[in-house]
């Protein structure tokens, strides 16, 4: 074996980062593409350029999403037993409006009744808007520390509920997440679609570029002043067999800016963050869409840095019993899965990063009416 | 302890929602290979009827896709969701094969099913073939890590329990690749795939002969799926019954409720071909028995014995006492008594551990089980026989029909006469909804015969559960019935408006509707 216990730990939360990052990317345009659906497009005929825009394109993009979470399922099992049966009802919700994307995507043109496609239009929304809004949700929540436990067989059990859910800072995050994929999908559509749709989805990227940088940076004032945060006291080594009841944890205000002090080029990340927006805004009022789509990108992966960074080496704090939150080093997989994964992530990203790039440029250019207009029958 | 209802209504919904997405994963199997064949017809002869094919079935095969992509996510979610305990205890095996999955093929089929309908004409012929060629790749590949993933829980190889973790965790990743049961099982599904999607061409094919409309369309189509159709379904058989084979190898209980057979047999043991299986007498009436053949099915010989249900059951009762010690070691392990000593006792005991678990459901603290409870936890390791031992032969039953009607279809085509037998078109027609049936009772003769465990003899099902609440439960139930409801609707009603309109839908002025043509005008000569 190549790499050490320790260091494929590391690498494992470095790599569920590339994954959301990845999904926030690809598909994250999608979804932001999907909640502007009903706003952007007043005819039917401008409505199918928006929805073809990523027609080509949404199913591989989800699929950063599936693998994101296939991949926490395999590198920290704990992780994802505790957060998807803690967070149930949230993430059926989720569930339920994903569902109206594949169906949405694929079924709306194939009848010309106007009511048919609206309704399908709507529910294009609602799988773009929900996710979009409740992901950011979960990780305020994660953020907080939510109240679960571990018994003597290592059942995770979770106390809280649904509405418990909606506490101010998760909404803020929620507001974080909305905004930023909403951003990204107005930045794709004004490099996808000419006018009048492309200077509408200018306006709307600059506006939630703006609700972006505000939203963030109250979260980061109010994780300084207001939000308790989380700080190991002890805890064995780090190559040690994964155990998330051997180490002793306690809160304090301000501990999640700690890393900060500790690495300071740490602050890279939020600044990504905030001067990624920023320049969006500029780039995308200048007409440099393609420049746009670049900075937003840095943007949505320096908040997710931020969130991660902060948080480190926690992944899922316990506000209940501190002591059993989970961490990287004691919520990972045995080493050789984590090996295992590591050399299958470290063939195939590269082709899948080749080949996706490959259907991207086979599709590129401007969607038009007339060009929907030409292919009515095999368009979305 | 997790109550009763919330493990009977997990496993409803797991059953439901599973059922439900492997209604559109086997024509997804099967029609995309059909689509390759289809499309390289085009690119070798450069025949325009054959583009025309492979995109008109291509269109279906999206509608489909559509539902398919759907109701997979909610697979993913669910063991998280609702099997969170199970998650934590083999997610470190489990785990990966699904990552895998999203890795070497969710993301190959799913990047290249978007140019297969939006690339017509921005990609050569060659190119477009292989986007079609690697999206049936992708949907096969993904079928081989899913049951390698399901492989692993009917015959848990390759793993180990560490007490340490309180988890199984992998030993060896070529043994759960190489799993015997995942392979068998991989090309029997994909079979079984390749049938549906055979038949579905075939039915639809025969309704436009039927009417006689769009007859050269439909008779290449009626051509290449009955020889598919005839290639698969010999295959699904052979397979099938090499999985009967590992199964005797590594499966015995399911087997032998199966075959409903109570007794152990002196070797050959014959196979019961009907009967009426009586679970509380242990005992099967009027059965009507063929010598030999079973035991030469699972031992491949003439000497080997199938060992039948009531001597499982004793043996299980032996394992059951076995895996109370090995609890009360683990106990003493995790409360700190770690000594070689110790270790080197649980260790030789720890195999059973999954049958000590088993005395869960009668007493919390297992060391302290009656004897009539470890009889009660014994007699929960025998399955319902009747619904194992009915689905198993009509899914049989179905398989040697599909033999049948592709290689009639098959015949008639050679000889140029399928066009004219139209009780052959009828019966391609009213068969297109058998090989769902029998793929269904396929998933139910392999998951609920693995009944009561969720990892054969390693974790029990009712352990397997995440700590919600009854209330929970039926949220999300209510949610899923009346999604999928729902969306089946407006599925069926797509997918027959298509299936009618025939290829006119591409609306490439060729085709029936398209120039006024009434039926009767239709070539007689098919």
């Amino acid at each position: 074996m190549l790499l050490d216990y320790e260091t494929l730990k590391l690498v494992w939360w470095l790599l569920v980062g590339v994954l959301l990052i990845g999904f926030v990317v690809t598909d994250g345009f999608d979804m932001g593409v999907g909640a502007l659906l009903p706003f952007l497009g007043k005819t039917d005929e401008e409505r199918r350029v928006i929805i073809n825009t990523v027609g080509p394109h949404w199913d591989g993009n989800q699929v950063w999403f599936i693998t994101a979470g296939g991949a926490i399922f395999a590198a920290w099992p704990a992780v994802y037993a505790a957060a998807f049966s803690g967070f149930y009802v949230a993430m059926l919700l989720v569930l339920f409006a994903l569902f109206f994307r594949p169906v949405g995507f694929d079924y709306r043109s194939k009848l010309k009744d106007p009511r048919w496609r609206s309704t399908w239009d709507w529910g294009l929304f609602i799988g773009g808007a929900v996710p979009a809004l409740l992901f950011g949700v979960a990780f305020g929540n994660i953020i907080l520390g939510v109240p679960f436990q571990y018994d003597e067989l290592l059942r995770p059990t979770y106390t809280g509920s649904f509405f418990g859910l909606l506490r101010p800072f998760a909404l803020l995050a929620g507001v974080v997440s909305l905004s930023m994929l909403v951003m990204h999908g107005a930045v794709w559509l004004a490099l996808r679609t000419a006018d009048p749709i492309e200077s509408r989805a200018r306006r709307v990227a600059q506006v939630a570029g703006l609700v972006l940088i505000a939203a963030f940076a109250a979260a980061g004032v109010w994780l300084w002043l207001g939000v308790e945060g989380y700080r190991i006291v002890t805890m064995p080594p780090t190559d040690a067999l994964p155990n998330p009841l051997a180490k002793t944890v306690v809160t304090a205000a301000g501990a999640w800016l700690e890393n900060y002090s500790r690495y300071p080029w740490l602050l890279a990340a939020p600044l990504a963050g905030l001067l990624g927006a920023a320049a969006t805004i500029l780039l995308v009022g200048a007409g440099r869409a393609g420049w746009a789509f670049v900075t937003s990108a840095s943007a949505m992966a320096g908040v997710i840095l931020t969130a991660g960074g902060s948080m480190f080496p926690f992944v899922m704090p316990s506000n209940t019993h501190p002591g059993h939150s989970l961490t990287l080093w004691d919520a990972s997989s045995s080493q050789l899965t984590l090996t295992v994964m590591f050399w299958a992530a470290a063939l195939f990203v590269p082709i899948i990063l080749a080949y996706t790039t490959w259907t991207y440029r086979a599709m590129w250019g401007k969607w038009t009416v007339e060009y929907i207009r030409a292919h009515d029958k095999e368009a979305y | 302890m997790v109550p009763d209802e919330v493990v009977d209504l997990s496993r409803l919904q797991f059953a439901l929602t599973a059922l439900y997405h492997f209604l559109f994963v086997p024509l997804t199997l099967g029609l995309s290979f059909l689509l390759v064949i289809m499309e390289s017809v085009y690119v070798m002869t450069g025949r325009e009827i054959y583009k025309d094919m492979t995109r008109f079935w291509g269109k279906l095969f999206g509608i489909n896709f559509a539902l398919g992509v759907t109701t997979g996510i909610t697979m993913e979610f669910q063991f998280g969701t609702n099997w969170a305990y199970y998650s934590h205890y083999v997610g470190d095996i489990f785990g990966a094969p699904l990552a895998i999955e999203g890795l070497m093929a969710f993301f190959l089929e799913s990047t290249f099913i978007g140019l297969f309908f939006f690339g017509w004409d921005r990609l050569s012929k060659r190119q477009h073939l292989m986007v079609t060629f690697l999206t049936a790749l992708g949907s096969n590949l993904s079928a081989l890590w899913i049951l390698v993933a399901n492989g692993w829980m009917q015959n848990p190889v390759g793993a180990e329990f560490s007490f340490e973790t309180m988890r199984m965790e992998m030993t060896s990743f070529s043994a759960l690749l190489f799993n015997p049961v995942a392979q068998v099982k991989f090309v029997h599904t994909v079979s079984a795939g390749y049938v549906t999607g055979a038949m579905f061409v075939l039915g639809i094919s025969a309704y436009y002969l039927l009417k006689g409309r769009d007859v050269e369309f439909a008779r290449r189509s009626f051509a290449i799926a009955s020889a598919f159709g005839l290639a698969a379904s010999a295959s699904v058989i052979v397979l099938g019954d090499e999985s009967g084979y590992e199964l005797g190898d590594v499966q015995k209980v399911k087997l032998a409720a199966i075959e409903a057979e109570w007794e152990t047999h002196p070797a050959p043991a014959a196979f019961t071909l009907f009967g009426l299986p009586d679970q509380e007498n242990e005992t099967t009436h009027s059965a009507i028995k063929i010598p030999f053949l079973l035991g030469l099915i699972a031992t491949r010989s003439v000497d080997e014995e199938v060992t039948g249900l009531k001597d499982l059951k004793t043996q299980h009762a032996e394992r059951i006492r076995n895996g109370m010690v090995a609890y009360g070691l683990l106990q003493k392990l995790r409360g700190g008594q770690d000594d070689a000593a110790t270790r080197a006792a649980f260790d030789a005991v720890k195999e059973d551990l999954g049958y000590g678990l088993l005395l869960k459901k009668y007493t919390a603290n297992v060391v302290d089980a009656s004897d009539a409870q470890i009889e009660l936890a014994a007699a929960d390791t025998i399955p319902k026989v009747a619904p194992l031992f009915f689905s198993f032969r009509i899914m049989v039953a179905l398989g040697l029909w599909f033999l049948l009607l592709f290689g009639l279809s098959f015949w008639h085509c050679a000889r140029r006469t399928a066009g004219q037998r139209r009780w052959l078109l009828r019966a391609a027609l009213f068969s297109i909804p058998l090989p769902w049936i029998a793929a269904e009772l396929g998933w139910v003769v392999a998951e609920y015969g693995r009944q009561p465990w969720s990892i054969g003899e390693v974790l029990p099902t009712r352990l397997s559960t995440s700590t919600l609440s009854a209330g929970d439960l039926w949220f999300s139930l209510a949610g899923f019935i009346g999604f999928y409801t729902l969306l089946l609707v407006v599925e069926m009603y797509l997918m027959f408006k298509y299936a009618r309109t025939g290829p006119s839908s591409l609306g490439t002025g060729r085709y029936h509707s398209e120039h006024g043509a009434s039926p009767a005008l239709a070539p007689q000569q098919a």
